[in-house]
């Protein structure tokens, strides 16, 4: 091989970058380019979603805002005059259904003067949600502070103590309906799922094993709507005579046994991920089983299992409509009670839409903190 | 300007035409310039080392060989046929250039064997049996052909990326491009792929690679280019490069690499 | 995820195995360890202590078996003893009892006077089938779309398909149901329905269709068609074992058209191509004739398909997705153009990814069906509920229930785990 060939040795300071050449590669204009108009494909769908998505906004803020009716008068006896809403129908939202029927719906028919009580109930619920969804707390007085919050708010809406009458279940409602199923459900459902994952992972407990298989094959098996049916005719019948369970306590029984099935094999997921060398580890050290699967085995898989776990809880909270079909006056069941008034009958369209905002509001934050936290556990994980 | 010349420095020893030109490519990132003024001819049969600081632009350099990141000013042209955006100029040059990639890139879905005969099947258009046959040919060169009934995840690393240079060479590819074959391996693994890079030199391959390796720079590459900051800053034998660093950005390069290793 | 525990108790025993060997010889006396015999692991003896862990094991799970044993013992004890001071009988002799219960609508014949309570369960399972058969299919279809069209690199579809997936997944779909139906029962009544080209016709009872009048003429067109189906798969076949002998494949897709189009069609029209169509016709306050598709059933295929198609639309994204560009890239270089990349290198891989968490959507969809109850649709659930509430028959109506659903899971997870030991065969 030669070596006394010529070199080729460029200057030894550095060619200045240059700017790309023009192509309207930058700029609005180039961005609309790469990403709007790249191809003839690209623009056709474009402009026919562009036109569609102007049609559709256009009549929807005619309908929504510019011919909505905002108020209707009422007559002396508190009976609105829907009138002006049924000229405006197919034109116009209706929106004067919501000052009169708001507090029907988000509070349910819990006497009136004492609203404030679920009211503050559904504040105690985001404030724990809120909570919950930080870092800084997420130690063991995690526990103490669900507890006493779930406790403040079984107090605040029985009452009987502390100068408040007593309500019954029967007079309750609304958001908090909604709000207690499906958060009582994952406190109760969380320490069960637990077990049941753990007595699923077992190898030297075949017949517990066998056990917690079968519930959660069978539950996640059959529908939501089937568990709730058949709490509410087969506790009647489980119960000893004179015994009677309320529905809301029937439900929020049937919605533990449900959710925690499904839990359940979140937490196992969790369990799995672990790498066998933990249990190995703990092993060596001489701990027993409850000390090894609390101290070194929970703490990790739990933290792992955190945005599934937000997940399931999502589904649940919105699964509470369900309980529509066992006669619970829940957020969605009071809308369609709302609209059995005969004057507000045909408006069902403004108060399921606004049933909606309110569901999406709660499970998209969930899901935009669940999605977040996976990007940042996931990242942790690799590093 | 003669600077074709000064490029090509066994041109006149060896008297084939170019296998590959780079005449003046230019490439952006969105508002990034990663390629600036990249001119640079091989010749058939050339063995040629490109090294340089991560983020230089070597590896998009030799990815727009085949195409896979598309030039936007210059000239690129493979075994005579210029790079556009012509698809069956295409067509022609990825069959004649083979790549073996850092990440091996094995298709984990299909045996060692029909991650070989899948392209002269395709591409090719070859019986089935001629074309695995010619697959255990390559795979009894790079020494694992008892392997060829497994799956990728099987392999040890080393093992994947021989694989991946007999699946390239089951094309009969005329030219050879490595984007940093051994850097994803394990330091025992990486001399057995070095090994197998080697005799494929011996055999007359033209090759382009795309290595920090430099020993193997040293007994292989007629040739080594340094690239920083998206251009090529030097370039000569590697006796020349490594013994007589001409610029300070090769110097700097050097002693960073020698105090890594 | 159901995959993963074998390799690892594999490994254990291998392991385990492993340290024996060794065991055996680091304390042999023998100079070559291989020239001891296999032995089986000995046996220890159950000691009746506490400090061993089998005994304790075996303690514990009398333990818990007894408990559940005790509460399910009590249960039934109290459900005897109510069931009997509210004198109903157990057993399925209900079945054969004439329903009396009307069905709006079925696939087959039924008439409430004198059909059974037999024939109306069957109705409702024919039923749950109908919407989830077609829901899976149609969700698949537009989950798809919808899945690709997140990952285009047009601004607009890839913002507009996410707008859609974030907001339908995070309302109820009971909401979403009644929501829909509300809106098709703010259609125009028949007279005044809306149409298009007065043949299919749009309103509050429902949507009209020209149905076409099925004469032999199409019975042996669709024969025809089978026939060349199996035609098609057999040119198939011969064309993958030409490549494979001469690496020339025959054309198929010329094949198939004249198989799967040319000759149904040639069938058809040499029996003289009949076209009669039933159009539906607006008679009195209703139409007559033309196929309907009832408010309910419409209803609850719209919700279930908009809903589920979100959920299948993130599958297929993530999909995607999990193929990594690499794949792509290699297959490039190879020399393999964008079809054939997809088609032999992304697409077996995705797949895998795809269809395991794709039959849960399915089967989510499948339960689902059952919110049929609320708006009114008589699936399985809907018409076991009036079963159990015209007959008083509590324990049968939930068993039969659990039968249909836990049948359909089962057979989905049947199904899973011989996919995911295909795939696993096919992996390693």
């Amino acid at each position: 091989m030669s070596q006394t060939t010529v070199d080729q040795v460029t200057e030894p300071g550095y060619t200045a970058a240059r700017d790309r050449p023009p192509t309207g590669t930058t700029g609005p204009w180039g961005w609309a380019r790469a990403n709007l108009f790249s191809s003839w494909w690209s623009t056709a769908v474009t402009l026919l979603l562009g036109y569609l998505i102007l049609r559709f906004a256009v009549s929807f803020v005619a309908w929504a805002l510019i011919n909505a009716v905002w108020t209707v008068p009422f007559s002396p006896q508190g009976v609105p005059n829907t009138a002006v809403c049924q000229n405006a129908k197919g034109i116009g939202a209706c929106w004067a259904i919501l000052p009169d029927k708001y507090r029907l719906i988000l509070l349910g028919r819990y006497p009136y003067d004492q609203q404030w009580r679920p009211a503050i109930c559904v504040v105690l619920f985001v404030t724990l949600y809120g909570i919950s969804a930080m870092r800084q707390f997420w130690r063991k007085e995690l526990v103490l502070i669900w507890i006493g919050t779930l406790g403040a708010v079984g107090v605040l809406m029985w009452g009987g103590v502390l100068g408040m009458p007593l309500v019954t279940e029967d007079q309750w409602g609304g958001l908090p309906i909604t709000l207690i199923l499906a958060t009582f459900g994952l406190a109760a459902a969380f320490p069960l799922s637990v077990l049941v994952a753990l007595g699923r992972r077992s190898t030297s407990l075949p017949a517990v094993k066998m056990l917690c298989v079968l519930y959660v094959e069978l539950i996640r098996g059959v529908p939501l709507v089937a568990v709730l049916f058949m709490a509410s005719v087969m506790f009647p019948l489980f119960m000893p005579d004179g015994v009677n369970i309320d529905k809301l306590l029937r439900a929020q029984v049937a919605f533990i046994l449900f959710t925690g099935a499904y839990l359940a094999e979140v937490v196992r997921g969790g369990l799995q991920s672990l790498p066998k060398g933990q249990a190995e580890a703990a092993d060596a050290l001489g701990l027993s089983y409850w000390k090894k699967t609390g101290f070194i085995i929970l703490p990790q898989a739990l933290r792992m299992v955190i945005p599934p776990l937000v997940n399931t809880f999502i589904g649940s909270f919105k699964d509470t409509s369900l309980v529509l079909i066992i006669g619970l006056f829940d957020l969605l069941t009071m809308g369609t009670v709302a609209l059995s008034d005969p004057p507000w009958q045909s408006f069902s369209t403004e108060v399921y839409l606004t049933l909606a905002v309110i569901y999406f509001v709660f499970c998209f934050a969930m899901s935009k903190y669940s999605r977040g936290l996976e990007r940042e556990l996931a990242r942790a994980h690799r590093r | 300007m003669s600077q074709a010349v000064h490029n090509i420095p066994h041109m006149a020893d060896t008297q084939a035409p170019p296998a590959i030109v780079l005449d003046k490519v230019n490439k952006w990132y969105g508002a990034m310039h990663v390629l600036r003024d990249v001119s640079l001819t091989i010749a058939e049969k050339e063995r040629v080392v490109v090294c340089g600081p991560s983020g230089s632009g070597k590896s998009t350099m030799i990815r727009c060989i085949n195409r896979l990141e598309t030039h936007q000013e210059g000239h690129i042209i493979v075994d005579g046929t210029e790079l556009t955006d012509d698809t069956r100029a295409l067509d022609t040059i990825r069959r004649e250039v083979g790549m073996v990639f850092q990440s091996f890139n094995l298709f984990p879905h299909l045996t060692i064997l029909e991650n070989c005969t899948l392209a002269p099947i395709w591409v090719r258009k070859m019986p089935k049996a001629d074309a695995e046959e010619l697959a255990m040919n390559f795979l009894t060169r790079v020494k694992i052909p008892e392997q060829a009934k497994k799956y990728p995840g099987q392999l040890s690393g080393g093992q994947q990326q021989r694989v991946a240079i007999a699946r390239a060479l089951c094309m009969r590819p005329k030219i050879m491009l490595f984007d940093e074959p051994t850097s994803a391996l394990d330091p025992e693994m990486i001399k057995e792929v070095l090994d197998t890079m080697i005799q494929l030199a011996e055999d007359g391959m033209t090759m382009v690679c795309v290595t920090h390796e430099m020993g193997f720079a040293r007994q292989v590459a007629d040739r080594v280019v340094f690239m920083d900051r998206g251009e090529i800053v030097e370039s000569g034998t590697p006796l020349r490069m490594f013994e007589d660093p001409q610029t300070d950005r090769l110097k700097l390069f050097l002693s960073q690499i020698l105090r890594g290793h | 995820m159901q995959g993963f525990p074998a390799p690892d108790l594999h490994a254990r025993t291998v392991g385990h195995n492993d340290e024996g060997g060794h065991a055996l010889a680091m304390s042999g006396t023998t100079a070559d360890p291989r020239l001891i015999a296999a032995r089986a692991v000995p046996k220890k003896a159950l000691r009746m202590s506490w400090s061993d862990p089998r005994f304790r094991a075996i303690f514990w799970q009398i333990v818990i078996v007894g408990i559940v044993a005790l509460i399910v013992w009590y249960l039934i004890g109290n459900t005897n003893r109510n069931l009997a001071a509210r004198h109903i009988a157990t057993g399925f002799a209900f079945l054969g009892r004439v329903a009396g219960i009307p069905i709006g609508e079925s696939l087959i014949q039924y008439n409430p006077a004198i059909d059974t309570f037999g024939r109306a369960l069957v109705i409702g399972i024919l039923n749950t089938l109908k919407v989830a058969v077609i829901g899976v299919v149609l969700a698949t279809i537009l989950g798809t779309l919808v899945g690709v069209g997140r990952l285009s690199s047009n601004w607009l579809l890839s913002k507009i398909t996410a707008v859609y997936v974030e907001t339908l997944r995070d309302i109820p779909l009971l909401l979403q149901l009644l929501f829909w139906y509300a809106l098709l029962e703010a259609l125009p009544a028949p007279r005044q329905a809306l149409h298009i080209g007065s043949l299919i016709f749009l309103c509050n009872r429902g949507i009209r269709v020209p149905e076409l009048v099925w004469e032999s003429a199409d019975t042996w067109a669709l024969v025809a068609f089978l026939v060349g189906a199996a035609g098609t798969w057999l040119w198939n076949r011969y064309a993958r074992q030409r490549q494979e002998a001469t690496g020339r494949r025959p054309a198929v897709w010329p094949v198939a058209l004249l198989l799967l189009i040319a000759l149904p069609l040639a069938v058809w029209g040499l029996l003289g191509a009949p076209t009669a169509v039933e159009l539906p016709v607006l008679h009195g306050f209703n139409f007559q004739g033309g196929g309907v598709i009832s408010p309910e059933y419409f209803t609850l295929l719209l919700g279930l398909v908009l809903y589920t198609a979100t959920y299948i639309s993130e599958i297929v994204r993530s999909g995607i997705q999990a193929v990594s560009l690499g794949q792509w890239e290699a297959g490039g270089a190879l020399g393999l153009g964008r079809g054939a990349v997809l088609r032999r290198i992304v697409l077996p891989q995705a797949l895998r990814v795809i269809v395991p968490p794709m039959t849960s959507q399915y089967l989510n969809l499948t339960k689902n069906s059952s919110l049929a109850i609320y708006i009114g649709y008589q699936d399985v659930m809907s018409i076991a509920n009036t079963t159990l509430n015209q007959t008083g028959q509590a324990i049968e109506g939930i068993a039969y229930i659990m039968a249909v659903y836990l049948t359909i899971s089962l057979s989905i997870s049947l199904f899973m785990n011989w996919y995911n030991a295909r795939i696993a065969l096919v992996e390693r």
